[in-house]
């Protein structure tokens, strides 16, 4: 479970004595499964999917047995969920928290409305369409709303990205 | 202290000066001055419930004036309405108030209804009925459970997603989704009941009456929670009336005004309920802990609609509930305005036809806009902390205030 | 009070000028109550009017319940006021139509103060001038969206503060 899963090279058997408690395993894959497993979310809620998001994060669905927890400030979180509609009015403010996250950030585009516009694509004069018009987003998480599996799922999606991070480098180099 | 204290008297006369009355632009002088701080909240902040912003005027931290900038979510809902066919406009009234979907679309589909003088059968207006008491009880609980995180309670909020799982489920089983169901259709619905929300319904009457002592017992009584809500933000029944309030905000200050009793649709005659009002038991009335109290009272009574509905619910009725939609929706040329009993107070559609398929314009009459232009008005003259109280206890879903 | 007792009444103390009564003539009770409005041609007497309607105590019409602006298509815009007596029960629709050059009426604020955001609003989608409202800014909107959108000829921006809007 957990941390041995994600290992990739063997961890060396011990005697019990405490001497051989060595796990040899590369710095990125320490960093990046040390990432993935403290997601910590902003709590920002922009429309409906907020609230599916809510849902998420209470009892029934415990988002944070994933390691996500919110976090009021962006300076604290290192994932944003672009949870509903961006309008023009409110993109240059989620670019502004966008920008005030620290390094390194994942954002994550829940719901059509994020993802293109959503029902709002042909006739919204004062909708974005798509918020990747101002930030990039890592995972694009389909449904109007989508359900909170499917936020979980995308969360796990996220995960994935992350533990792949920096190794196509490697092995390029 | 004693100055806050004379502020916040002083601030209640003004609240209580009888009409003529409009917004004064500033609070009255003040006796010791410190220098003004602006504070803004939001457009992201935890508790403004959304994409609102405050610019609140700060003297120390007593609130001298609030202003509330909206508009971070306004969708376009007037000009989908203006570009689409009456049907089609169903899913954007979801999106519009999307914690009560199932009350806005009551409302689209009753002014729709009655632009076309369709009779609707009886057994889609008991659905209709029991579909939109259980959203009212699952907005309900949204609100109380928000509001106890804004007074620094979060266990209630736990309780109260808990408890609205069970009435999404009811709806999950008839229309295949969960939060925006494009349900009710003009003239009918989109699928007749599951046969096991009855079952379920019955059930659920059981646990919430459980949860509703629950609440109150965690809660409405608690001391702390009422210490922290009687007596703040208090609104006058005539600035309340003149200012547009409406729905639990109305009720709070003693106005027995509810359009399900005074101005009926649907099938509300039929059953037997109380209009919940606020008192003077704990706080005065028209303060937050009122508005919170009545929406407890209003879930108690939706639960006694409930059973009725259980009770008189035609279940040999095999009427097909598509039966009466029109196969072709177009209006005679004329306007109406209708309204309904949302969770949030008064939602009222006026609907301009032109003869059209399309309507002509829809403009929407938004609870939770008209109960937020109050805000400033509630607030001066409070300490920061109520600031947030008081908003948690108007209730607001920024998808409505912008539309 | 009937509607047209309010509008027998409203006739005796202002002179038969104030403006035209149009009755709805559809089926529905409903559409009938509610379809029915008052079009008041001279807007520089609706604040009179406006005090008339809710300090007269047989009218008594403290709330208003909507203030809503139509444009027509042709060139004329029009606002809505539905007024409610909380006390009587009774209800009326009054109209004013303006060429869209002069869309200007005295605003109600002062009469009643849900009409402050809602004339606010009624401003910044559709272009209508309140005068004497005490704070008239644009509300949903940013002040320098261009334009007001609900007009029926609006074409939206193609960027806005350097963001494309169009598909």
């Amino acid at each position: 479970m957990g941390f041995l899963d994600h290992m990739e090279l063997p961890v060396l058997p011990t005697d019990k004595t405490g001497e051989g408690n060595v796990i040899v395993t590369s710095l990125d894959t320490l960093f990046n499964w040390s990432r993935l497993s403290s997601l910590w979310q902003m709590s920002f809620g922009l429309a409906c999917c907020a609230i599916e998001m809510m849902s998420t994060a209470a009892a029934h669905y415990d988002m944070m047995r994933f390691g996500v927890i919110p976090r009021p400030s962006p300076r604290q979180s290192d994932v944003i969920i672009i949870s509903g509609t961006v309008t023009l009015k409110m993109a240059s403010r989620v670019k502004m928290l966008y920008e005030q996250m620290a390094d390194p950030k994942y954002v994550i585009s829940m719901g059509n409305c994020s993802n293109c516009g959503g029902p709002y694509w042909e006739y919204g004069y004062h909708v974005l369409r798509g918020v990747d018009r101002v930030i990039p987003v890592d995972v694009y998480i389909p449904g109007c709303p989508p359900r909170p599996e499917a936020l979980l799922e995308g969360l796990m999606k996220l995960q994935e990205k992350v533990r792949a991070q920096g190794k196509d480098i490697e092995f390029t180099e | 202290m004693p100055e806050i204290l004379e502020r916040n008297i002083h601030s209640h006369s003004l609240l209580h000066a009888s009409a003529p009355v409009h917004l004064p632009d500033r609070v009255e002088p003040k006796r010791l001055h410190t220098e003004e701080m602006v504070l803004n909240i939001g457009p992201q902040h935890p508790s403004t419930h959304g994409v609102l912003r405050l610019e609140v005027v700060l003297d120390g931290e007593v609130v001298v004036d609030v202003i509330p900038h909206i508009g971070y979510l306004h969708r376009c809902f007037e000009k989908h309405a203006e570009n689409l066919t009456y049907p089609q406009v169903l899913p954007y009234v979801d999106r519009m108030d999307y914690i009560a979907a199932m009350s806005g679309e009551h409302g689209y589909v009753t002014a729709v209804e009655r632009l076309l003088y369709i009779e609707v059968p009886e057994k889609v207006e008991y659905i209709r009925v029991l579909f939109a008491e259980l959203q009212r009880i699952a907005s309900h609980l949204i609100a109380i459970g928000t509001f106890g995180m804004d007074s620094g309670a979060f266990t209630p909020f736990l309780y109260c997603f808990r408890d609205r799982e069970t009435i999404l489920e009811m709806f999950e089983k008839t229309c295949g989704a969960r939060f925006l169901y494009n349900y009710m259709w003009v003239g009918g619905l989109s699928h007749d009941l599951h046969p096991d929300v009855l079952p379920m319904c019955r059930d659920f009457l059981k646990k919430s009456r459980a949860t509703h002592q629950e609440i109150n017992d965690l809660l409405t009584f608690n001391h702390i929670f009422v210490e922290r809500t009687a007596g703040i933000g208090v609104l006058d029944r005539e600035v309340a009336i003149n200012g547009g309030a409406s729905g639990p905000m109305l009720r709070s200050c003693g106005v027995k005004w509810d359009i399900r009793k005074d101005d009926p649709y649907s099938i509300y005659d039929r059953f037997e309920w109380e209009v919940a009002i606020g008192s003077s038991d704990r706080g005065e009335p028209g303060d937050s802990f009122n508005r919170h109290w009545v929406r407890m009272q209003e879930w108690e009574q939706s639960l006694n609609i409930i059973e009725q509905i259980l009770e008189q619910f035609p279940r040999q009725d095999a009427t097909d509930v598509q039966s009466a939609i029109p196969k072709r929706l177009k209006p005679p040329e004329g306007e109406i305005y209708s309204r309904t009993e949302t969770p949030r107070g008064e939602l009222g559609y006026y609907i301009v036809s032109n003869g059209d398929v399309k309507p002509w314009r829809v403009k929407v009459r938004s609870p939770a806009f008209s109960n937020l232009s109050l805000l400033p008005l509630l607030s001066r003259g409070y300490l920061v902390a109520d600031l947030i109280v008081i908003l948690g206890s108007i209730d607001i879903v920024l998808g409505e205030v912008d539309r | 009070m009937e509607q047209l007792g309010i509008i027998e009444r409203l006739q005796s103390a202002f002179g038969e000028t104030l403006g035209v009564w149009h009755a709805s003539n559809s089926e529905s009770a409903y559409a009938r109550r509610m379809g029915s409005f008052f079009q008041v041609s001279d807007p520089a007497r609706l604040l009179e009017l406006a005090f008339f309607l809710r300090d007269e105590p047989a009218l008594a019409f403290d709330s208003l319940l909507l203030l809503s602006s139509v444009d027509h298509g042709d060139g004329s815009l029009s606002v809505v006021y539905h007024l409610e007596s909380t006390v009587y029960r009774h209800q009326i629709v009054l109209k004013i139509t303006r060429p869209m050059a002069q869309a200007r009426v005295p605003s109600v604020t002062s009469v009643w103060s849900h009409a402050n955001w809602q004339e606010r609003e009624a401003w910044d989608m559709m272009g209508i001038r309140f005068e004497g409202h005490p704070d008239h800014r644009r509300i949903l909107l940013e002040e320098d969206y261009p334009g007001h959108p609900l007009r029926k000829y609006f074409k939206e921006p193609d960027f806005y503060h350097g963001m494309k809007v169009p598909n």
